[in-house]
């Protein structure tokens, strides 16, 4: 039952990068949109995400109820030694969620706009920022429950090249996978097109930052280039997600789009799956070498029996009812006019 | 700001806040279900409009008790890592399942908000009804979580140690079902009479007016028949507290002395120090009857409690007052709409009777609020009844006071902007959604 509990944990967070992430990134792009076109922008974005985004950030909720059931040490010990980027994350998650849903439902659309739209932009590129940081200190040895000063506890612990670049990459990605997801959203090719040079963009962004990872794992002395490339797993991931990268490009020139999205989440699924493999059952590294063990810090087996039947009996009604909703709205998508009024 | 203190307002602002928006996310969509069932079943227009007006309402409240929902799950780790470390395998099990009926909520309320002409018109409907239930099933199994802190059931304590833990045990607590019931009732008393006093409003205003009193009707009747039960769940409540927390109690009524056939005391100001109850109205043997179904029957008092485990009781008490008071008087309000609506249909034109609900609006939410004040504040100093003390549980992290201003500024806003937002949908009816 304890696999079964790390598998939905594990899934969960994956998901989240996928359909979370895309979210995020439909803010971050139009973060990175010309005035001119912000407001087509909107349009697309809202059609494309606004029946869905709720059901995209529960996976969130789902990872975080895992954590704190099943494995509570490691829920508080990260609580506590990272609770300043938590915080921020969740400050984030607020301001991104009200944002989005009050520039909609406003029955006045008037200079209130211009306060949620920023907040909106701006939020959905500082939440994935930290949700990296937090996933690179986790692994980072930086985190010290030892640790006597508040600099070192509650600072340091987070805050340092290694985490802000795996923020960095994380909103890379994010931007990557929206671009991707929305040049299928829209029927008009100009538009296509722009989200077709955001796409480049984010790939070139998430190449350098990726090297920026390695650069700042190679400075803080943290093995990664072993942690991914020492073993055959990481090794066939990374390749097989450079192959897939050259053909969603090839495809992209020859203007197919039917492949992109499930090669843009294969190569997202690939980047979680070298990162989080060697480090298994490892989920927290500490300063002094000691580390917080999926395996070893779980919960007492009747916790864990409850906690997988919860999960397998949520899944047989979430699953379905999640297909049924995304294929709905993407076999007839929202129109102008029920963006209007519905 | 002391650290442990500052963690206890900002739990306490955070709780105070989601509830609003969860009471409200949990109730209106069975309002939203009956307006709509009528559209389907009369073709009148009317009720299609005040389903669509509600709809946006919903989409407003939902988003924001989601985000705060999320934020709720977070905090607790990290204001309360002691806490989390040990209770988190323990009263996980409603947690888990709540994640399930709230991913079902959010999926539901996407196929109901924006499935209008999109599917089967029964199909759309039935969404509407999961959102509630789904809802509604969230709001029972946090409730179940947080009655475990009252009595705490389904593990052993030993030596410090939480050992033989069994989830299914711990969610069926003592406290689960009095507690689930009385919230359950009290968010549609508190939704019912905050929406029909927004509508008693706006009819009296003479605005959109049969838009109004559709809507005025739906939401009043479901908070009138909740605020008649609540006493009788409050009752049920009171007699299950006398005896799993006689301290909660004996703050709740500013009890000092263990005594027999013991009063009830209405109002009047606590004084700890000299143990009694300035000017307040004393009925005789009613807190005995109150507490175990007899007037004689022997209620203990605060001196049986060591003062280090007493409960703050000031705060209890008037809070405890408000929630009674609050509860009364929708309870007053309500019998005298049924005995409008049966006897007496005059009084449905006249406009005494919906300024009543208008001044009523906000007591509802006063109640819950109180009610929750009464049972957090009244489980003080514990966070796990008489297992581990709430100052045992806050986090070692420093300068939680500037956390608790920063989340204080961010809800005060969030709370401006969502009546601001509110305020702009009411005034939009006539151009939105009724055109008559």
């Amino acid at each position: 039952m304890l696999y079964i509990v790390i598998t939905f944990l594990w899934t969960s967070i994956l998901l989240y990068l996928l359909l979370g992430g895309a979210d995020y990134g439909a803010g971050i792009i139009e973060l990175f949109t010309s005035k001119r076109n912000k407001e087509v922008t909107r349009k697309t974005l809202y059609s494309a995400i606004g029946p869905i985004w709720e059901a995209n950030h529960m996976w969130l909720i789902i990872a975080i109820v895992i954590l704190f059931v099943g494995f509570p040490v490691i829920y508080s010990t990260m609580s506590v030694n990272l609770h300043i980027p938590l915080t921020i994350m969740l400050l984030g998650i607020i301001a991104r969620g009200t944002a989005f849903t009050f520039r909609h439902y406003d029955a006045v659309v008037d200079d209130m706009q211009n306060l949620y739209n920023p907040i909106f932009a701006y939020s959905s590129f500082i939440t994935p920022l930290f949700l990296g940081i937090i996933a690179g200190s986790a692994v980072s040895g930086h985190i010290d429950p030892q640790a006597d000063t508040f600099l070192s506890a509650y600072i340091f612990s987070w805050l340092h090249w290694f985490s802000v670049s795996v923020g960095l990459f994380t909103v890379a990605i994010c931007g990557f996978l929206a671009s991707v997801y929305l040049i299928g959203e829209t029927n008009e090719e100009t538009e296509r097109l722009r989200f077709a040079h955001k796409a480049q963009f984010f790939n070139i962004a998430a190449v350098i930052c990726g090297a920026l990872v390695f650069i700042a794992a190679y400075v803080e002395k943290i093995p990664l280039i072993e942690w991914v490339f020492g073993n055959w797993v990481g090794r066939i991931a990374i390749l097989s997600a450079t192959l897939s990268l050259v053909l969603m490009w090839y495809q992209l020139y020859q203007g197919k789009i039917g492949l992109l999205r499930p090669l843009a989440g294969f190569q997202v699924t690939m980047i979680l799956l070298t990162t989080t493999y060697r480090h298994f059952p490892k989920i927290v590294i500490l300063k002094d070498g000691g580390y917080l063990s999926l395996l070893e810090h779980g919960g007492q087996e009747k916790t864990m029996q409850a906690l997988g039947v919860a999960l397998l009996a949520g899944s047989i009604f979430i699953l379905p009812a999640l297909f049924y909703l995304i294929y709905s709205f993407q076999k007839k998508p929202l129109g102008y006019s029920d963006i209007q009024n519905h | 700001m002391d650290d442990f203190i500052a963690a206890r307002s900002q739990m306490a602002l955070s709780l105070g806040f989601h509830i609003i928006f969860s009471c409200i996310g949990m109730v209106m969509p069975f309002f939203m279900a009956v307006a709509h069932y009528y559209w389907l079943r009369t073709n009148n227009i009317v009720y299609k409009n005040v389903t669509k007006a509600w709809s946006k309402g919903v989409a407003i409240f939902f988003a924001t008790g989601a985000v705060s929902g999320t934020v709720l799950s977070f905090e607790l780790g990290l204001l309360w890592p002691g806490f989390m470390k040990h209770a988190g395998p323990i009263f996980g099990m409603p947690f888990s399942l709540e994640g399930t009926a709230f991913f079902i909520e959010a999926i539901a309320l996407g196929f109901f908000l924006y499935g209008w002409g999109r599917f089967n018109k029964w199909f759309h409907w039935f969404t509407g009804v999961i959102v509630g239930v789904s809802g509604l099933a969230s709001g029972i199994l946090v409730v179940a979580a947080n009655a475990w802190m009252n009595s705490p059931a389904g593990f052993d304590f030993v030596n410090g140690q939480y050992i033989n833990i069994d989830p299914i045990e711990a969610m069926f607590n003592d406290a689960w079902f009095s507690q689930a019931l009385h919230m359950t009732i009290a968010a549609f008393v508190a939704t019912g009479f905050a929406v029909a006093g927004v509508h008693a409003l706006m009819i009296l205003k003479g605005k959109n007016v049969l838009f109004h009193t559709k809507s005025f009707t739906i939401a009043a009747i479901f908070g009138c028949v909740a605020a008649i039960l609540q006493p009788l769940s409050g009752d049920i409540s009171a007699k299950d507290v006398a005896i799993r927390q006689p301290a909660k109690l004996a703050a709740m009524e500013a009890h000092f002395e263990t005594e027999k056939s013991a009063s009830l005391i209405v109002g009047g100001i606590p004084d700890e120090k000299n143990k009694k109850v300035d000017y307040a109205i004393k009925l005789p043997g009613f807190l005995s009857f109150l507490a175990h179904g007899d007037f004689e029957s022997e209620v203990t008092g605060l001196d049986q409690i060591p003062k280090k485990n007493h409960p703050p009781v000031a705060i209890t008490h008037y809070a405890f007052q408000i929630m009674v008071g609050a509860g009364m008087a929708m309870m007053l309000i309500a019998i005298l709409y049924f005995l409008a609506l049966w006897k007496k249909q005059t009084w449905l034109r006249s406009q005494w009777l919906l300024k009543l609900f208008v001044a009523a609006t906000p007591l509802g939410f006063i109640a819950v609020e109180a009610g929750w004040t009464v049972t957090e504040v009244g489980r003080q100093p514990w966070i796990i009844y008489n297992i581990m003390r709430t100052a045992d549980a806050v986090t070692p992290m420093p300068g939680i006071a500037y956390s608790f201003y920063l989340f204080s500024a961010v809800y005060v806003s969030l709370a401006i902007i969502v009546i601001f937002m509110l305020y702009r949908q009411i005034k939009m009816v006539g151009k939105l959604y009724d055109h008559s």
